[in-house]
């Protein structure tokens, strides 16, 4: 059939490798929950999977505050800024993760660009501290995640009935409480689906937290490769990474049914 | 309307500085990657193209980026040859099972790297697979099958399928329909999808960083190395090479989609 080599790609390197890692998990001798036991009893595991949490909530939170203002300017706005606006959104989309990690370090080091600039200027005495900390994290995450978010809100707003904000104007309530009360109401569900995704797709980084957190950016994807090469402790890994795992399809599944999130992907429902 | 004057320059001036926080990590390697001196400094001092000549010349930048090159060429055409086949595959499917394999489908994109990493590890491991080419080919033709699928799936639902009947009914075999009727009809949805496996290989970190070795390092895991063991402008060479890449890969996506004119704008990425 048409399906099979799919399948059997699936099958041998995805299927067969994560439940052979989720095995792992729960392999102790000393019984078949210990490490999951140990995930929420040795404080300092518990402190990053909380971290983990936080980092995507806020990572979340800021896209939307910055990624709505982009949107919306992008369905309002002439064929020409449109096309700017979508090329800056998305070509940092296309470039490699690792060359705006670099550009993040060369932009928010001690000495770099944007330090030497405000010191050069006298609007600071001393270097402000940006980077291998929770702002570097969320500095770096938050730009990535971008347009996971404008997108989603994008499409929302291009499709939205135009006559509704109208009507409420034409009905005597003010600009303000226009898009307040009818706008941003409208354009909810692609806040929600691009809060879930944005959140989701945060929880498993890797990447940006190893190069621009440090140590006091530590989220569960590190602590996951921590015992793999440094620790050797693949039953603690395996139970780390099913947890990563079951939340991040969870949620995927609850914003597939309330938010029809497959719809980012072209699935219908 | 006084209101409305203060607005627009507001939200221009917003969606000015989230553009600029968009682009700036991906532009500024461009002016580091010319520097004279072996660190970095802002602004470059003095003007060479020795960074250039480090990374083109013989020696492990070379060496990876050509590694990249044929494991991107081989995987991405593999992933589009078994996605292309799949989208096919899911089309036939009846509806409530075509979403059910669908999201079966795209699970290796749900799923965060560093499980896929992690499990594929200990799966090659037992195959001894880890360090080869072959195997890294094969883990990127399952992370990048997603994308074909995406790219397939969106051009055939705004296929005409009547032409294939008419092909079929007027004496044509199923195979020389699919062959000078069906395939024709997609081709942009598939060029599209090898466009973006092919760049999504290239680009592939986490998963590279675990199953390759000394031999078979890519380029992004020599650029990592070179960002965490030494922050040398050579990884400023190689990210504008990338960039370049990446800039040259968006513009025959965007060509082949709009020879497909199919799914929503930027939505599939």
């Amino acid at each position: 059939m048409l399906l099979a080599p799919a399948l059997v790609l699936l099958a041998g390197l995805l299927v067969w490798p994560v439940a052979e890692l989720s095995l792992r998990s729960f392999a102790d001798p000393a019984g078949p929950l210990v490490f999951y036991e140990r995930l929420i009893s040795v404080p300092s595991y518990l402190q990053i999977l909380l971290r983990t949490l936080m980092f995507s909530a806020g990572t979340a939170l800021l896209c939307l505050l910055l990624g709505y203002p982009v949107a919306y300017a992008l369905a309002n706005a002439g064929p020409i800024a449109r096309g700017v606006i979508l090329i800056a959104v998305m070509l940092p989309f296309w470039t490699n993760l690792l060359v705006r990690s670099y550009g993040w370090i060369i932009f928010l080091s001690p000495r770099g660009v944007l330090n030497e600039a405000l010191l050069w200027l006298g609007m600071i005495r001393q270097p402000l501290d940006l980077i291998y900390n929770v702002q570097g994290v969320l500095i770096g995450m938050t730009q990535i995640m971008l347009p996971y978010m404008i997108l989603p809100l994008y499409a929302v707003m291009t499709r939205l009935d135009r006559r509704l904000p109208d009507a409420a104007r034409s009905l005597g309530a003010g600009p303000i409480a226009t898009f307040f009360k009818v706008y941003v109401p409208l354009t909810m569900p692609g806040a929600m689906a691009g809060l879930l995704l944005v959140f989701t797709i945060s929880l498993g980084f890797f990447v940006i937290p190893a190069l621009l957190g440090g140590a006091k950016g530590l989220m569960i994807a590190q602590l996951i490769e921590f015992n793999i090469n440094s620790s050797l402790n693949w039953g603690m890994a395996s139970a780390l990474s099913v947890t990563l795992l079951a939340t991040t399809l969870a949620i995927f599944w609850i914003g597939d049914r309330w938010f029809n999130l497959g719809a980012i992907w072209g699935i219908e429902r | 309307m006084s209101l409305r004057l203060l607005a627009r320059p507001l939200l221009g001036a917003i969606v000015f500085a989230v553009c600029a926080y968009l682009v700036i990590p991906t532009l500024i390697v461009v002016p580091i990657s010319f520097t004279q001196t072996d660190y970095i400094s802002f602004p470059p001092e003095g003007f060479s193209l020795q960074w250039y000549e480090t990374f083109l010349g013989a020696g492990p930048w070379r060496n990876a980026t050509l590694n990249s090159f044929l494991v991107a060429a081989i995987s991405a055409l593999l992933a589009t040859v078994v996605g292309t086949s799949a989208a096919l595959g899911l089309h036939r499917l009846p509806r409530a099972l075509a979403r059910l394999a669908i999201w079966i489908v795209l699970l290796p994109m749900v799923v965060p790297s560093i499980i896929m990493a992690v499990a594929l590890y200990g799966a090659f491991a037992s195959l001894d697979l880890i360090g080869t080419r072959i195997g890294l080919i094969l883990a990127h033709a399952l992370l990048t099958l997603p994308f074909v699928v995406i790219n397939v799936s969106a051009v055939m639902q705004k296929m005409d399928w009547r032409m294939v009947d008419a092909a079929r009914s007027l004496g044509a075999s199923p195979n020389k329909a699919f062959w000078k009727v069906t395939l024709p009809s997609i081709l942009p949805g598939v060029i599209a999808g090898l466009v973006f496996a092919f760049l999504t290989s290239f680009d592939e970190v986490v998963v590279a960083l675990f199953v390759t070795g000394i031999d078979s390092v890519t380029l992004p895991v020599q650029m990592w190395n070179g960002i965490r063991f030494e922050i040398s402008p050579a990884v400023a060479a190689a990210s504008t090479m990338l960039l370049l890449l990446s800039i040259f890969a968006l513009a025959a996506y965007g060509a082949a989609r709009r020879v497909g004119r199919s799914a929503p704008e930027g939505m599939n990425a």
